[in-house]
């Protein structure tokens, strides 16, 4: 029997940004098994919705991750929304599904920028976190943040949105979307990122539904679990709205699909701010919930599914919160992809489930 | 030494941090601020590093690996706390896992304030850590002078 070696990633690692650590036996050059090991960033967010109360929270909830930021902000004030048995007014809504929406285009820009970067494709990654860069423009002149916006309450929306702040927004996603089109060109035809990426960390669809994986990394495999088809909240006022999925099931595809998410995305808010209802954006909401109340949620971040679960003890501070973050279900598929896979092809199959650590440890 | 003040190479290790300082210090090596073109470089090896750019708070799991990868930089070199969380705890502070800022851990030259810090305010305390650069290698050749 041959010798195995453990190689450690991580937690400083250059591909990533984040904290992960993986302990990878190898048998010479194949990966024969991979332990990831988290708990570098737990910071006890869960907790602390004990100690602060649900409006102050949000601004918490924000800082889980600063990639999914709005996500995060609008998944716990959801929940809190349905808590409360609130109903918020619809140009919020609409206002909320935009923010999101651009924030999934600028999560998954950001993406393919490191992902070219992990397979030596330097230039491609410096166009992508330009292009990213105007995203962040509008943010700043939305929200005045550029990565933590601050911008939803529990019942709204902070501010309204002009109709020039609007047409700014949609000048901006006609001009990104321009430009776009041929970094997704490079990313698709490219015969040379064709060779680093297909077939590699292969998934089958019925592994992905045993592990239970999630977003982009699930769809790659063909598996629709885009909660975004429920139609929650402004989504349900979309005229059309279909998944985008691929069946190749490889690194290749998860590149793919979130290639053609951030177009869809921009197609999602165009049509939005097209069909934008007047009136308020956010309704005054001060009543603790019932005691003993729960509420779940579940919203389709960047990433993939979250899922929120929250229990009331009649005051304005949370008996319990409870997320299930999309990275934390996928690390269990990105564990068994890295099964038999090339000691070089490692950071490219963990960047490809976007792992999100920060989300995942809280 | 003066050499390292004019093109410094960074290290950016996310302590507990909530990316959204990350991808800011990211932000500002790429397009857009392009710190590149003053030669500054990001690097994974702390060897090579001159700048250590810490982003959130140290924990009991990190704090050996913020330790860690600053015993591995060779002088002279000059810490960075980048953001709130990096400088103080920030929001999480009252947490039961966060022990505070990098300060905690490691001496802090100079504290880049922000949640999230802007890309600007980073390029301002990274000018700031070339000064104190400038200093310490300076007091290190004393120091090999008189030796
Ligand atoms: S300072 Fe703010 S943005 Fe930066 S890591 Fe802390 S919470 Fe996140």
């Amino acid at each position: 029997m041959s010798q195995h070696t453990v190689i450690p990633f991580g937690p400083q690692h250059p591909v990533l940004p984040e904290p992960l650590h993986l302990d990878l036996v190898v048998d010479d050059e194949r990966v024969i098994e991979a332990v990831p090991q988290i708990g570098f960033i737990h910071r006890g967010l869960e907790r602390m919705t004990q100690t602060h109360d649900y409006n102050q929270f949000i601004y918490i909830a924000e800082r889980i991750c600063g990639i999914c930021a709005f996500g995060h902000s609008l998944g716990y004030a959801e929940t809190i929304e349905s808590l409360l048995g609130v109903e918020i007014p619809p140009r919020a809504e609409y206002l909320r599904v935009i923010l999101h929406e651009l924030s999934r285009m600028h999560s998954h820009i950001l993406w393919l920028g490191l992902a070219a970067d992990a397979f030596g494709h330097e230039a491609l990654f410096m166009h992508c976190w330009r292009l990213r860069e105007r995203i962040l423009d509008v943010f700043e002149a939305t929200t005045g943040g550029r990565v933590i916006l601050s911008a939803v309450i529990v019942g709204g929306m902070v501010r309204d949105q002009d109709a020039a702040m609007l047409q700014m927004i949609k000048d901006t996603i006609v001009g990104i979307k321009d430009e776009y089109g041929q970094l997704v060109n490079t990313f698709v035809n490219d015969s040379s990122i064709r060779s680093r990426l297909d077939g590699i960390g292969y998934i089958s669809k019925e592994d992905a539904m045993r592990y239970g994986m999630v977003g982009p990394f699930a769809r790659a495999s063909n598996v629709n679990n885009d909660v975004r088809c429920l139609g929650k909240g402004g989504y349900g006022k979309l005229s059309t709205f279909d998944p985008i999925m691929d069946t190749s099931g490889d690194c290749f595809g998860r590149a793919k699909v979130r290639a053609l998410e951030v177009l869809q995305s921009a197609d999602i808010i165009e049509e939005m701010i097209d069909t934008i209802p007047g009136g308020e954006v956010a309704i005054p909401v001060k009543h603790a919930p019932e005691p003993g109340a729960q509420a779940c949620n579940t919203l389709e971040q960047p990433r993939g599914e979250c899922y929120y679960y929250a229990l009331s003890n009649g005051t304005k501070y949370l008996e319990r919160m409870r997320m299930r973050t999309p990275t934390s279900v996928n690390l269990a598929g990105m564990a068994m992809a890295l099964k038999g896979c090339d000691l070089a092809d490692v950071n490219m199959i963990v960047l490809t489930i976007d792992p999100c650590i920060s989300c995942t440890e809280r | 030494m003066g050499f390292a003040s004019k093109s410094p190479w960074v290290i950016h290790y996310d302590a507990s941090s909530c990316n959204g300082c990350d991808i800011e210090v990211l932000a500002a090596l790429c397009p857009g601020y392009d710190v590149e073109r003053f030669g500054i470089i990001n690097t994974g090896n702390p060897k090579h590093a001159d700048i250590f750019l810490v982003t959130g708070s140290v924990n009991e799991q990190n704090i050996r690996v913020v330790q860690e990868i600053y015993n591995q930089m060779l002088e002279p070199k000059v810490v960075v706390a980048c953001g709130c969380c990096a400088c103080t705890g920030g929001v999480f502070h009252d947490s039961y896992n966060v022990l505070g800022g990098v300060d905690q851990a490691i001496p802090v030259d100079v504290y880049a304030p922000g949640c999230a810090v802007r890309p600007e305010a980073i390029i301002d305390a990274v000018v700031e850590g070339l000064a104190v650069l400038e200093q310490k290698s300076e007091a290190l050749q004393q120091q090999r002078k008189g030796a």
